[in-house]
């Protein structure tokens, strides 16, 4: 692609052309020539968009839920991306992406623009692309922009963080509360919701759950409870994504409260509880806003972007180092051979990049 | 598939149009397409032209397939067709329709820019390698 036509869909996609918008994701999803700098086009256009990342276990209604949520934001005149992520085949790299067919309330409404994502099978490279097409969407012009994956593994993680807030879904008799204390996608939850709740058992889960989040949010719950050591070693959800952060209990900048994470009972096939989701994802927006954190999450975003493509940048200079002194196999022949170890060899290759960067010293 | 390289997967939409109810034989190719390393949308029963087309201009796909076992096509087709060449999304869509479609129709839809019609008992490699042959090339 040439750097004109990269402008031309550039300005095409600004202009509100959706196949631009659609035709830009594409390259994002692809990693196709040209799409770092269709990318730095679109920063200076981004930062407006709220962005929501729902996750949870398959079957759990998260798609059910995203069209719901959508209506609704278009009803009160937004209007709303949204990305929606499933796995793909580890055998063939295929994928049946079927979020789409639960947008039944938002047909032939283009002002949503929904995008399924298949994951590739790429190691961290998701969450880049789909950090990417949530600057598309932001771009663009998207109000709402929501991030829907299936919350299997860390890579499914690592997606819905490029949310500023994040909902977990639960289903009713999805295990004991032991399953609660589990690490893993509860730990990253701002709101939880636990849906299909006119099954038995919803209240129980939201019983377990409420549990859950008193133990981990504040210290005195503990004490009443007469529980043992639940307060050292736990973090607020929100302050979790962010182990740089020097502050460890959820409080916000200047002494504000913290946030502790809600849990909405909502019925997604018949819209039960989605005003008050909404409500709830309004007020958690409130608090990032007025406790700073909205900033601070950003720059933490922004700070691990850049750390990634560095990896990634690097990794790709060294890749091509190892082609020029004669490919990999040549390395580990060696390694084999017990001439040398892998150390050494990395070091071997990296002192090019080294002298370089610290020459100037 | 290596992280760096190139990522692209041939995109296809599947999709139903129309009051139409069977969609036994789109799971069938859903699947098979999976299995050949695309990338499947699914898009559901039932569904009208415009949905058909915001769905295929929204998710860019490379090939669009539409199942058609009720004998609307001549009705539905042009929808669709119309709609993806106002969205500028007609010229690089591989268009593609299954079903029972008699061959002074097959004619009409081609003319229409339907790529291929394939009828029952078309093996499934054939529609694979056609859809490799023929998915557009996108840079």
């Amino acid at each position: 692609m040439s750097r004109a036509e990269e402008t031309d869909l550039v300005d095409r996609l600004l202009d509100g052309d959706h196949r631009a918008l659609a035709r830009t994701i594409t390259k994002i999803e692809n990693r196709s020539p040209g799409y770092r700098e269709l990318v730095s086009a679109l920063h200076e256009h981004t930062g407006e968009a709220e962005v929501i990342g729902i996750t949870g276990s398959p079957g759990a209604g998260k798609s059910t839920l995203v069209d719901k949520l959508a209506k609704t934001y278009r009803d009160r005149g937004e209007t709303v991306g949204i990305i929606a992520v499933d796995p793909s085949s580890p055998y063939t790299g295929g994928s049946v992406l079927g979020d789409r067919i639960r947008m039944a309330s938002n047909v032939g409404d283009m002002d949503v623009f929904f995008r399924s994502m298949s994951a590739r099978g790429t190691l961290g490279g998701l969450s880049t692309a789909t950090g990417d097409a949530v600057k598309a969407l932001d771009a663009f012009g998207k109000d709402k922009i929501i991030v829907e994956t299936v919350g299997a593994g860390q890579n499914e993680i690592d997606v819905v963080r490029t949310a500023d807030t994040v909902v977990v879904l639960v289903q009713p008799g999805s295990g004991d509360d032991v399953q609660m204390l589990k690490a893993g996608i509860l730990e990253i939850g701002d709101v939880f919701v636990v849906n299909k709740a006119d099954m038995s058992g919803a209240s129980k889960t939201v019983a377990d759950l409420e549990e859950m989040i008193h133990l981990q949010g504040d210290p005195t719950a503990n004490l009443d409870l007469g529980h043992h050591g639940a307060g050292g070693g736990f973090e607020k959800p929100d302050v979790a994504d962010s182990p740089d952060e020097s502050e460890k209990n959820g409080e916000g900048g200047d002494g504000e409260e913290g946030w502790t994470a809600d849990v909405v009972e909502t019925v997604a096939t018949s819209g039960d509880g989605i005003d008050e989701l909404i409500e709830t994802l309004a007020e958690h927006r409130e608090y990032l806003e007025r406790s700073g954190r909205l900033t601070e999450k950003a720059r933490t975003r922004y700070a691990e972007e850049i750390r990634t493509l560095l990896r990634e940048d690097t990794g790709s200079l060294l890749e091509s180092e190892i082609d020029r002194r004669g490919g990999m196999e040549s390395f580990v022949d060696a390694v084999v051979a017990r001439k040398t170890d892998p150390y050494t060899v990395a070091d071997e290759l990296v002192e090019p990049l080294r002298e370089c960067l610290d020459g100037d010293d | 598939m290596s992280a760096d390289a190139d990522q692209r997967a041939i995109r296809c939409l599947v999709a139903k149009v129309g009051l139409d109810g069977h969609d036994r034989g789109a799971h069938v190719i859903a699947r098979a397409f999976r299995d050949a390393g695309f990338e499947v949308i699914y898009s559901g029963l039932h569904r009208a032209p415009d949905e058909i087309v915001q769905a295929a201009v929204q998710e860019d796909v490379d090939v669009l397939g539409i199942s058609i076992l009720s004998g609307a096509h001549n009705t539905l087709v042009p929808k669709v067709v119309d709609g993806l060449k106002e969205y500028g999304a007609f010229e690089d869509t591989l268009i593609l329709v299954g079903g029972i479609v008699p061959d002074d129709d097959k004619k009409k839809l081609k003319e229409m820019g339907v790529a291929e019609v394939f009828g029952p008992g078309t093996p499934m490699a054939d529609t694979i390698e056609f859809v490799r042959n023929n998915a557009p090339d996108r840079a």
